[in-house]
């Protein structure tokens, strides 16, 4: 049982984390009309920059997640701005920009950072390992799972209790009709890549205790965040967190257990979903 | 007579005479137990709605009465949630909107859009699509017919909104329709233009089955046998023309959404 | 009425490709002609130049952008490998076999691509390209795992003929198999043309004609697929080596680029952008080794800047643009005909 605790907390964790640069991802797409495949660039550049500016020390961890979504945030607002001047060409164009900048990105992270997979150094307390009722548990994964939880029910009562919240959710369900009541899509746009760009920071800065960063990060989680927004879409919070812990499981404990079978397991019940779903995904046409 | 409220549950009993009914289930369409909700408001509520070769059915209503969602619920376009549909007998719920045109189901659109980058002859090509090898002649009379042969060789973006209405028109009739389904054809229509679609509309054989959905009551008048008035998604009333068009609470309704149609034209 | 009107309108697609066979065919020429490095490298490109071709196919005709044609690619190319190590060498049987896998492969995955639209396509087809890395590293007895197969026998064309091995004769061939599959898919669009045009441009009108418009682009996919696998046989028979990572996302990328660069709705167009592209990035990888994703991505991101849809399209713009230039310096008024875009 205890050969699976950790992998499992781990990929609860990662799953949590998935779903929160998951929501930027779906965020962008809904409510900014970008399928950002340099999403995955953001997540890592977030971790490379958490796991360099990470010393040991306790302010050093809080200047590495604060930098890492500002990193982040940054390269959203470059992506709205390249994308920008595309606006009247549709998706597909936009969807290209953004895949050439990501492979700009990737050349460039790893000019800057190398080929190899970092973890950060984190500060003593949370390198020792706790025991919670008789079962061992790292406190880095506990601290990330912890502060995975936290941003997960904030962003769920920001998006469901509040007035902003309301009118994000509308806006990804209907890019237009917010135009007519005022909101000047422009300043939508921007806004929503910064922030899907903050969330993919923030995450990957989370995500690196667990599974470090290296080169296969970004299409990693590109890949593993599409997964993600395909099989939760949106509307349901939860569905998504569902589908993001089942991510975040089947990469690490499947990735034990069946590695062979693991890729198979996430792409087949995506386009299972796919095959099966009614309605069309949020800011896609049917 | 009375009006029922039309929140009763009871569905308003159809005044189709039983007969016709029969007969609409062996050379018709006909829909039973259709209800369409969309996200828990109920957009149509119809028990059964029958139509057979030569009927000429129109079915009115305010705005936001499932007019629309009825003719794509009958096209196949929209998913039935509920209901059955059958065709000549033969049940077709579960078929789409393509496999239903074949099958002889044409309709027109609510707005009219081309086919981007094709000229007008062309879209009416691609609407007589099992007419592969036939010359072009069937395009051209239909062209002629609706007063677009001048415009047959030019880019279909390039007509105003009256003749893409016409141009549907004759992309749908070019499928050869045993079933025509029509979406508020008069819509936007110039009085110019308004004349030519009577025309065409009584230029349709006697075995074609029409069903119009309209808010324009001359082009009821002129066209329909048989009229349906929805509203809020149920039926309210129906029977034979004359007898609905003089009925006061449908007055009333039309009076709302003509006026809405009035102030809606450019 | 019931004259039959002029068409003239009807051979423009065609027409349009009609410059990209000039240099098409300076580039196989001069490679023919001259000696050592060039008659190789020409013909290693035109596996990709083929693929790129099948892209264009899906991107521009069926309107689904698709990085996923890397898995009828790599059907193709197992297939054709394992026929050669088996002792079968006849090219014709490769092209067959590997355009049967090809269109095998991409019928099976098209019943999944072709119920959707615009980027989610691009999304599912992402990740087709990456199983179809992670398929071949696995099933080490078709692909030899991580460390690929090498050492393929060279194909015979006929029995009795020697193996192609010589890198004139190979770039020949190669060259003959591209321009004749591009060749096919041209005239196969064209006839297809109205329909296509058609359906991607109104699908709902179409539908409601009767047109089983995922039956239509299935059909495209699957065909697109036969084109891929053959690129796959190419693969083989020039390179003679093949590894998991020949048909994985970096592939497939430089496909789709190939076939932004040259005009998603120009085959021909794509297979000669294929070239430039490739020429490109074996320039730079000499000066620049180890920076290819930077200089793809850079090529990505100026393509959808400075040539929205394509060299084909800029070169319609600039054909257009040139007749406009001489309409204007003629002093008499244009007949009436004219008002017709051409």
């Amino acid at each position: 049982m205890d050969t699976y605790l950790i992998p499992g907390l781990d990929g609860i964790a990662y799953g949590l984390l998935l779903a929160i640069a998951a929501a930027g991802l779906t965020l962008a797409f809904g409510a900014g009309g970008v399928l950002n495949l340099a999403h995955g660039t953001l997540i890592a550049a977030g971790g490379y920059v958490a796991a360099t500016t990470s010393t040991g020390t306790w302010p050093s961890l809080a200047a590495a997640v604060t930098a890492a979504t500002v990193v982040g945030a940054a390269g959203g607002g470059v992506l709205a701005a390249a994308t920008a001047r595309l606006r009247g060409r549709g998706h597909l164009d936009q969807a290209l920009l953004t895949f050439g900048i990501a492979l700009i990105g990737a050349d460039l992270l790893t000019t800057v950072f190398g080929a190899d997979i970092r973890r950060p150094r984190l500060p003593a307390a949370l390198d020792t390992t706790l025991t919670i009722a008789g079962h061992p548990y790292p406190a880095d994964r506990l601290a990330a799972l912890t502060a995975a939880v936290i941003i997960t029910t904030i962003g769920y009562a920001v998006l469901h209790r509040t007035r902003a919240g309301r009118l994000i959710r509308a806006t990804v369900d209907d890019r237009h009709m917010v135009a007519g009541i005022g909101v000047n899509p422009r300043a939508v746009d921007t806004t929503v890549l910064v922030v899907s760009g903050a969330l993919a920071g923030l995450a990957g800065a989370l995500c690196t205790p667990i599974l470090g960063v290296g080169p296969a990060t970004a299409p990693t989680t590109l890949l593993l965040s599409l997964v993600i927004v395909v099989c939760g879409g949106l509307g349901s919070v939860p569905g998504a967190v569902v589908a993001a812990i089942g991510v975040g499981l089947v990469q690490t404990i499947g990735v034990i257990t069946i590695p062979a079978l693991a890729p198979y397991l996430l792409l087949s019940a995506m386009a299972l979903l796919l095959l099966t779903r009614r309605r069309p995904l949020p800011g896609m046409p049917g | 007579m009375t009006t029922r409220h039309v929140d009763a549950v009871d569905h308003i009993p159809s005044r189709r005479d039983p007969a016709d009914i029969g007969r609409a289930h062996d050379t018709g369409l006909v829909a039973t137990g259709l209800y369409h909700a969309h996200q828990r408001l109920t957009v149509l509520d119809l028990d059964s709605f029958a139509i057979a070769p030569g009927d000429r059915h129109a079915v009115i209503g305010p705005n936001g009465a499932g007019k629309s969602t009825l003719l794509n619920l009958l096209a196949g376009s929209t998913r039935a949630q509920t209901g059955t549909i059958t065709y000549q007998g033969q049940t077709i719920t579960r078929r789409g909107a393509a496999w239903r045109a074949r099958a002889g189901i044409g309709r027109t659109f609510q707005h009219p859009t081309v086919y981007p980058g094709l000229t007008v002859l062309d879209c009416v090509r691609m609407g007589g699509w099992h007419h592969r090898r036939n010359p072009d002649r069937v395009p051209l009379e239909l062209l002629e017919l609706v007063g677009l042969t001048g415009h047959a060789d030019y880019p279909a973006t390039t007509l105003s909104h009256g003749h893409r209405r016409m141009l549907d028109l004759a992309v749908a009739l070019a499928g050869q329709p045993r079933v025509l389904l029509l979406d508020e054809p008069a819509a936007g229509l110039t009085d110019t233009d308004l004349t030519r679609l009577l025309d065409i509309l009584g230029t349709l054989p006697g075995w074609m089955a029409v069903i119009l959905v309209e808010h324009h009551m001359d082009v009821v008048a002129a066209l329909a046998d048989w009229i349906t008035v929805l509203h809020h998604g149920r039926r309210h009333l129906d029977g034979p023309a004359d007898h609905v068009r003089a009925d006061p609470t449908v007055r009333t309704l039309h009076l709302d959404s003509a006026e809405a149609g009035h102030a809606a034209r450019p | 009425m019931t004259a039959r009107l002029p068409l003239p309108h009807r051979w423009d697609d065609l027409r349009r490709w009609v410059p990209w066979l000039l240099p098409l065919g300076a580039a196989t020429t001069l490679a023919a002609a001259s000696d050592g490095y060039w008659p190789a490298t020409v013909a290693r490109m035109l596996p990709l130049a083929l693929l790129a071709v099948s892209v264009a196919t899906v991107t521009g005709a069926a309107g689904l952008p698709t990085l996923g044609q890397v898995a009828p690619y790599a059907a193709g190319a197992y297939t054709t490998a394992r026929l050669a190590m088996a002792g079968h060498t006849l090219a014709p049987v490769h092209l067959t076999a590997a355009a049967l896998a090809g269109a095998f492969t991409a019928g099976l995955l098209g019943m999944l691509l072709v119920r959707h639209r615009g980027t989610v396509v691009l999304m599912l087809s992402l990740a087709v390209a990456e199983l179809t890395t992670i398929t071949a590293t696995q099933w080490r007895t078709v692909s030899g795992g991580t460390d690929g197969l090498a050492g393929i026998p060279a194909p015979h064309l006929l029995p009795g003929t020697p193996p192609l091995t010589a890198d004139r004769p190979v770039l020949l061939y190669a060259t003959a198999v591209t321009v004749a599959a591009t060749a096919a898919t041209m005239l196969l669009l064209h006839r297809h043309h109205l329909l296509l045009t058609a359906v991607r441009g109104n699908e709902t009108r179409a539908a409601a004609s009767g047109h089983p418009v995922t039956t239509y682009l299935w059909l495209v996919h699957t065909g697109a697929g036969a084109i891929a696998g053959t690129a796959g046989a190419l693969l083989i028979h020039t390179h003679r080596w093949i590894t998991p990572a020949d048909v994985g996302f970096d592939t497939a990328a430089l496909a789709l680029l190939a076939a932004v660069i040259g005009g998603t709705h120009s085959p021909p167009g794509a297979a000669v952008a294929a070239v430039l592209v490739l020429g490109v990035r074996d320039v730079a990888a000499a000066d620049w080794p180890g920076h290819a994703p930077l200089l793809l991505g850079a090529l990505f991101v100026a393509a959808v800047y400075l040539l929205p849809g394509g060299l084909t399209a800029a070169l319609t713009r600039l054909r257009a643009e040139i007749r406009r230039v001489r309409a204007t310096r003629r002093p008499e008024p244009l007949p009436a005909a004219s008002r017709r875009t051409s």
